[in-house]
């Protein structure tokens, strides 16, 4: 399968005796194209019949960098996802159990939901959550369970909501200095895990409990520095798009994150409205800061449709129900 | 051949639009947004301006310094001074080891310098300046920076400034994107359509009008410029010619046209609501054969027939 320059590897996956008749062989697979993703943040699957919704096995090897080989900076990339009108959050959930199944080490902000809704959902996809906080692969801070925490008990050290506790609270230093402290590596000899990932469900949140968008804005930018350059790591972070609320806080956090990202995933609604068979549409459009890209086509739209443990895309027009 | 005279020695076209972005000095202002980023077009700019000798220095709060490195040579490379404000900007680290009053510091001081080697000033980006600092503070710092050299006295020893801005468009409003843009002396705004980038370049000379070009581009990965001449436009479809244009006025069902005598006719007829002498003088003549006429009112029992006239109190 030719490898077409600049805009990674696609088609990974071939679907052999497809019952719809449809050979993918240059579009994303059904059930690859997250997994392909993925791909382009250094790692590769180790066999392609491996129909692996998910991604790689555990055993990876770091893969040259998919957008110009002669690149000798491999450093981290950001991923935004955001979404319009529709809930992306099963984006969260599948790269939160891709990269714990890549063997990566995790610190997930999650700031909207409990930690046994990402467990409960987490194990449907094939990961669990509790082994994997257990063996100190996933370092999570449950946002609801410690905003009470910090606002009914007196902390002794600063806490990571502690801005939650002040009037005033400028910046996200404190929430800053949780996730540079749980990823920063254990010099205990053997590594043994990958590299650092930073995942944070969702950022949105923050405006709403009192931040401005530029505090958000360096709290991430601090995360940047320190995970995507000094770590290697990758990061995923979350908006939700306020579309015609005009919401100005909300766009230039969504705009100034958009500009430093590598890879935009943005998960909308139908614009015709709701659908039992397309549950959306996902755009995805690759990014480089500060490379130029030669063919500039670098974005693609497919729609969805979630299932109970997978998401399958296909092409516009093309779901299997009007087929 | 040195870099210099190999980089004059380039394709003609090339050398003009880069050239002409970098010949007035003063602010550059490159203006991108989220589907067609601006940093390459900037690092060519920088790339142009080292290998043509001037002095560059760059003030990156965005990136790391070895993404904005990645690409150039050595030789390249070797001519930037990079001054390096996206690792501890804020200064939460604690360790005073950024430049003492980040990036507006590093700019301010620019404007204290002294030597006659013309400059060039990379902003990486006034976007990230300008969420963080008063717009007035920021457009002071950057005339002051760009306008060095034009001012009179002893600092006519002064090398030419170029400034080079890379500012995100969607961030801010029109307010404070209208007054960098106004400080700028040469404005590039990219856009593009189907995979191909354009760039409407406003170039403002002193004392004469402002010059809007639209150039179609792309950026080597060598950070070379490649000029191109746009998408290729679909041909119109034509119309076939053996089927004759079809005149839609004929069979029509009411008349489009009128003949000289229902013109007459119709310029000659009077408007009924218009009040011209003949309606006067018909109204005022009593009309023949018509008597006063009566009204026969037959009152309601739940009628109140009051005789006072309810105006009568009026002042008029």
């Amino acid at each position: 399968m030719a490898r077409r320059p600049g805009t990674g590897y696609l088609g990974v996956v071939v679907r052999r005796g497809s019952t719809r008749g449809l050979d993918w062989r240059l579009g994303p697979a059904e059930s690859g194209l997250l997994g392909h993703l993925a791909y382009s943040q250094r790692l590769t699957v180790r066999s392609r019949t491996e129909r692996n919704w998910l991604g790689p096995s555990p055993s990876w090897a770091p893969q040259a960098d998919l957008f110009s080989p002669r690149s000798s900076h491999s450093g981290g990339k950001l991923t935004l996802l955001c979404d319009a009108k529709t809930d992306g959050s099963f984006l969260v959930h599948h790269f939160l159990s891709f990269y714990l199944k890549a063997n990566c080490k995790v610190c997930f902000v999650a700031l909207i939901q409990s930690f046994s809704h990402y467990s409960i959902v987490g194990q449907k996809l094939g990961v669990s959550l509790t082994m994997a906080r257990e063996r100190g692969q996933l370092v999570f801070l449950e946002g609801l369970k410690s905003a009470v925490d910090v606002v009914f008990q007196a902390q002794k050290e600063p806490h990571p909501l502690q801005f939650l506790r002040e009037a005033n609270a400028g910046n996200l230093k404190p929430l800053f200095e949780f996730v540079r402290e749980a990823l920063k590596p254990i010099d205990s000899g053997e590594a043994r895990w990958t590299y650092p990932v930073l995942l944070v469900d969702d950022l949105s949140v923050l405006l709403s409990l009192g931040m401005g968008a530029v505090a958000v804005l360096d709290f991430i930018h601090y995360c940047r520095a320190t995970v995507c350059w000094e770590l290697k790591g990758n990061m995923v972070v979350l908006v939700h798009d306020s579309g015609d609320a005009e919401d100005e806080e909300n766009d230039i956090l969504l705009n100034g994150l958009s500009h430093q990202s590598h890879l935009i995933l943005r998960a909308e609604g139908l614009a015709t409205g709701f659908c039992r068979d397309v549950h959306g549409q996902l755009r995805i459009l690759w990014r480089r800061p500060s490379q130029p890209t030669v063919h500039r086509d670098q974005s693609f739209t497919y729609q969805y449709k979630i299932q109970d443990k997978s998401v399958s895309f296909f092409a516009k027009g093309m779901s299997p129900a009007v087929l | 051949m040195t870099p210099s005279e190999g980089a004059r020695a380039g394709t003609g076209r090339e050398l003009e639009m880069l050239d002409s972005l970098l010949a007035l000095g003063g602010l550059v202002l490159l203006r991108d947004s989220v589907e067609w980023e601006g940093r390459s077009l900037l690092k060519a700019l920088v790339k142009k301006s080292a290998l043509c000798g001037e002095q560059v220095h760059i003030l990156g709060c965005e990136v790391s310094e070895e993404e904005f490195r990645e690409g150039f040579d050595s030789d390249i490379n070797n001519r930037l001074v990079y001054h390096d404000f996206f690792r501890d900007p804020l200064n939460w680290s604690k360790t005073e080891e950024a430049f003492p009053g980040g990036p507006l510091g590093a700019l301010r001081a620019m404007c204290k310098r002294t030597d006659p080697v013309p400059v060039t000033i990379a902003l990486d980006s006034p976007s990230w300046l300008l969420l963080r600092l008063p717009c007035t503070t920021l457009c002071q710092a950057l005339h002051a920076v760009s306008h060095q050299d034009s001012c009179p006295g002893d600092s006519s020893s002064v090398g030419k400034v170029t400034v080079l801005g890379l500012l995100h468009e969607e961030l801010h409003g029109p307010g404070p994107v209208g007054a960098l843009s106004s400080l700028a002396q040469t404005e590039v705004t990219l856009g593009g359509t189907m995979g191909q980038a354009l760039a409407h370049i406003l170039c403002r000379r002193p004392r004469q009008r402002p010059t809007d070009q639209t150039q179609w581009f792309s950026i080597l990965p060598d950070f070379s410029l490649d000029l191109q001449e746009g998408p290729s436009v679909e041909s119109q479809p034509y119309s076939d010619p053996h089927i004759p244009p079809v005149d839609p006025t004929t069979h029509l069902t009411f008349n489009l046209h009128l003949s000289k005598k229902e013109r007459e006719a119709r310029d000659s007829l009077i408007l009924p609501f218009q009040f011209s002498s003949e309606k006067q003088q018909a109204l005022l003549r009593p009309r023949p054969g018509q008597a006063t006429s009566h009204i026969f009112y037959e009152p309601d029992a739940y009628d109140d027939l009051d005789q006072e006239d309810p105006d009568d109190d009026l002042d008029i």
